[in-house]
């Protein structure tokens, strides 16, 4: 063997530039890498877009971030303005909000750098949720990919707590009115809230040190796990090749679309100066979180009209929509000579609590319901998963209901209604929105589904109207080409498992629930068209007009 | 003397000292405070503007306030309120109000300044009450840095610390800032309009209350440093506009690049 290579020439690269690259390769490997990997194909749809806008947005925060850590200060001690922004002169505030007025008025390039910063967050955040919607509605989280939806779910709770920690950063009276709620919800915790809080904040809120520890966890640790997260999300990603629509010729075999290299990569890097070119647009015309305006903070006042970013937003509203009285039963109780302030402590992690929970398990809750263990790479319209679907919008319903109670406020003045008014209609809506939400999309998917297997079976209608010579009227319905029809009848629909002996012959309640919950997913399912019925519905379609017993059957 | 030492025990004493201390610490306190005083202006007023400050009330207030201003099921009493009030709430257009409500919108102004001064003089007249503030209150030479803080104290939790506005209670709100004359702001806030409270002299200085509007108005002229404020909302605007605008844009560019030219 080392003969004949020996025997074989040297490749010698002819310009410089290819003998450096030549150098290169031949320590590190790269071609073979670049091979492995621009080989690698990707469907094309702009709904697979929206991870790759978080992973810019993500790009974007780090680059922008650096840069305001190079002006800021995460010091609370006290200190007087003396920067070129005139309503706040002379006014006492800690080093940090200084600092960050500074970046604002006094550094070249500052208050754009901090605009592109925070409106990246709020983006991140933003393509993180539709890009979990979509993976959701899809069923793109099914078996090989359950461990990744849970690392996304992961990545969006560390987004969401990098933008809080981000947020509280200038210590504005925004950002303070934040936090002390944060600091409420953490103080109405049984037994250790307190302590909690107490450790947290050094001592009594707002206490000197919160700054300096929050600014440590928004620029170290919770960046890093983001980047560990995201890296575990694209490892799994390239392991289980990306899924795809349904269509002619895509199975759970193959992934139908262009290679990464040139075409994707091309793509891919002129989306992130789009993503970057949008950002810039957007902070370098649209202010958000005008610190000035806020002032510095202060415990004794609140803003009206003070709500945290968007993604907290939920939470807020949870906290804005809890009654602290039933009729004359206090919700806040006193025990054994200890406060529950359960007013505060159920709005704030229950609702919340429930969302995660829910969202983290319907992996593992859809594949003991259908017993499903097979690879799924070709995704389900969301039609066709009528009670997933379904589950999903209430969810998304509870979700916005609470996250519209979080600016009831605005609501009121902007709609000129009762603000008494808004906060009743969203309790009621918190309550019945998410099953009016289930109940709306479940008929309207299995109306979708009806209609797709009625067009499948008798054609698109043509509105052309033909008069029989016996004089009955018609409506000529034109049969689809097979492409289009493929759509319509190419998907799963999986049925009622009923319940089923285990080994030692007995039911267990277990499998009864199961059974129960398979029966409520499918009972109604819509079946797709299948090749017999196609073929009966089909054989006549095409002498429509001549055969009147045909046309009949078409006509219904 | 003897006739006071006899009379100590006389049942009607102990009520009779009370009275007497009472009376002192009254008239000792009002001696001393004069802060509160209710400053009548009438003097600034002609007989002639009374007189047809009297008429113009009378044809167009009193099917509300009653004759002579004494109120009635419709309207409050307004003896006492000062020229202060009449010169907000007409001229703001909040009077005379259009329609029953949560609490009387700003309208197009019903009455030119000669109007509503006689309005003015003839109330003023009734009652002594607070009087439109002096020009040298409102000329915007203030502290704006001291009057930010005493607006974050004072006036932030409804108004909103950039003067957006907020909301109340059952369809009440605190309308936002911009664009209300100086003199205004001052009467709003010696007289508490709606729903706001009185802002005494004593609570806050007419020269907290000048700091107050020097530090509105320049907010207002210093417009938004960081581009389009949406409206000073707040993070519900930013994150509507991140969603709608932010995220369209972009999913109008994803459709963009996944299309395929056929």
């Amino acid at each position: 063997m080392s003969a004949a290579s020996t025997a074989e020439p040297a490749f010698v690269a002819k310009t410089k530039t290819g003998r450096v690259t030549d150098f290169v390769d031949q320590r590190v490997g790269g071609s073979g890498i670049l091979r492995e990997f621009g080989r690698k194909v990707f469907p094309d749809h702009w709904s697979f877009m929206f991870g790759e806008v978080a992973l810019y947005s993500f790009v974007i925060l780090l680059l922008s971030g650096t840069f305001l850590t190079f002006f800021f200060d995460p010091s609370m001690a006290e200190t007087h303005y003396d920067g070129s922004y005139v309503p706040l002169k002379g006014v006492e505030m800690s080093v940090a909000y200084s600092s960050s007025l500074d970046i604002s008025f006094d550094i070249r390039g500052g208050l754009f750098m901090r605009q592109v910063h925070h409106w990246a967050a709020l983006l991140f955040v933003a393509s993180i949720a539709v890009h979990m919607l979509r993976v959701f509605f899809t069923g793109a989280f099914r078996k090989p990919r359950e461990m990744n939806w849970v690392v996304g779910g992961v990545l969006l709770i560390l987004a969401m707590a990098a933008g809080f920690t981000g947020y509280s950063l200038p210590d504005d009276l925004l950002s303070g009115n934040g936090l002390r709620i944060i600091d409420g919800v953490i103080k109405s915790i049984p037994v250790i809230g307190t302590y909690i809080s107490f450790f947290l904040f050094g001592g009594e809120f707002p206490g000197t040190a919160v700054i300096g520890r929050l600014y440590m966890l928004h620029i170290l640790l919770v960046p890093a796990l983001i980047l560990l997260m995201i890296v575990l999300h694209l490892f799994m990603v390239v392991v289980h090749k990306h899924t795809q629509y349904p269509g002619p010729g895509r199975n759970d075999n193959n992934v139908v679309g262009y290679p990464l290299g040139p075409v994707y990569a091309a793509k891919a890097g002129g989306f992130f100066f789009i993503v970057f070119g949008v950002l810039a647009l957007m902070a370098g015309f649209f202010t958000i979180n005008p610190i000035w305006n806020y002032g510095p903070y202060d415990p004794s006042p609140v803003s009206a009209g003070t709500q945290p970013d968007w993604y907290i937003g939920f939470v807020d509203g949870a906290l804005r929509l809890m009654p602290g009285t039933f009729g004359d039963w206090q919700v806040e109780q006193t025990w054994l000579g200890f406060v529950f302030s359960f007013n505060v402590l159920l709005p704030a992690l229950v609702p919340a609590g429930i969302l995660f929970t829910v969202m983290f398990m319907y992996p593992w809750i859809e594949r003991w319901v259908t017993k499903d263990d097979r690879e799924h790479h070709v995704l389900d319209r969301p039609r066709n998963a009528p009670t997933r679907t379904a589950i999903g919008m209430a969810g998304f319903v509870w979700y916005c209901v609470m996250w519209a109670a979080a600016g009831s406020d605005l609501i009121a003045t902007h709609f000129s209604v009762s603000l008494n008014d808004v906060t009743y209609w969203l309790r009621a809506l918190f309550f019945i929105g998410p099953i009016i939400a289930f109940i709306v999309t479940k008929r309207v998917a299995l109306a979708l589904q009806r209609k797709d297997r009625e067009i499948a079976l008798h054609g698109r209608e043509t509105g052309r109207i033909v008069r029989l010579p016996h004089g009955e009227f018609i409506e000529v319905h034109a049969p689809l080409d097979e492409y289009k029809r493929y759509k319509l009848v190419g998907f799963e629909s999986p049925q009622v498992l009923p319940a089923v002996p285990n080994e030692h012959g007995v039911v267990t309640r277990k499998e009864k629930r199961r059974a129960f919950l398979s029966k409520w997913f499918f009972e109604d399912r819509v079946a797709p068209a299948t090749p017999a019925e196609l073929e009966a519905a089909h054989g006549h379609g095409h002498e429509a007009v001549e055969a009147p017993e045909a046309a009949k059957s078409l006509s219904h | 003397m003897k006739a006071l030492s006899q009379k100590r025990r006389h049942p009607l004493a102990a009520i009779a000292l009370l009275l007497m201390g009472l009376l002192i610490t009254g008239g000792l306190y009002a001696v001393a405070t004069t802060v509160n005083e209710a400053k009548a202006s009438t003097t600034s007023y002609s007989a002639d503007d009374v007189e047809e400050g009297g008429k113009l009330f009378a044809a167009n207030c009193a099917t509300c306030h009653g004759m002579g201003a004494s109120g009635s099921e419709a309207g409050p009493s307004l003896v006492g309120v000062g020229a202060a009030s009449v010169d907000f709430q007409v001229g703001t257009g909040r009077m005379p109000m259009q329609m029953n409500g949560p609490q009387a919108m700003k309208k197009p102004v019903q009455f030119n300044d000669e109007q509503t001064r006689q309005l003015a003089a003839y109330v003023a007249s009734l009652g002594a009450g607070p009087a439109i503030p002096e020009e040298g209150l409102l000329d915007e030479g203030g502290d704006a840095a001291a009057g930010g803080e005493l607006f974050r104290v004072n006036c932030a939790m409804c108004h909103n610390a950039a003067a957006a506005g907020g909301a109340l209670t059952r369809g009440k709100f605190a309308p936002a800032l911009a664009d209300v004359s100086g003199k205004h702001i001052y009467e709003a806030m010696v007289t508490g309009p709606q729903n706001m409270p009185v802002f005494s002299d004593s609570n806050i200085t007419p020269e907290d209350k000048r700091d107050i509007i020097t530090f509105l108005k320049q907010i207002e002229t210093t417009g938004s440093p960081g581009g389009a404020d949406l409206g000073s909302l707040g993070p519900v605007a930013e994150g509507l506009f991140v969603w709608v605008a932010g995220l369209g844009v972009i999913i109008a560019f994803t459709i963009w690049l996944t299309s395929r030219t056929s």
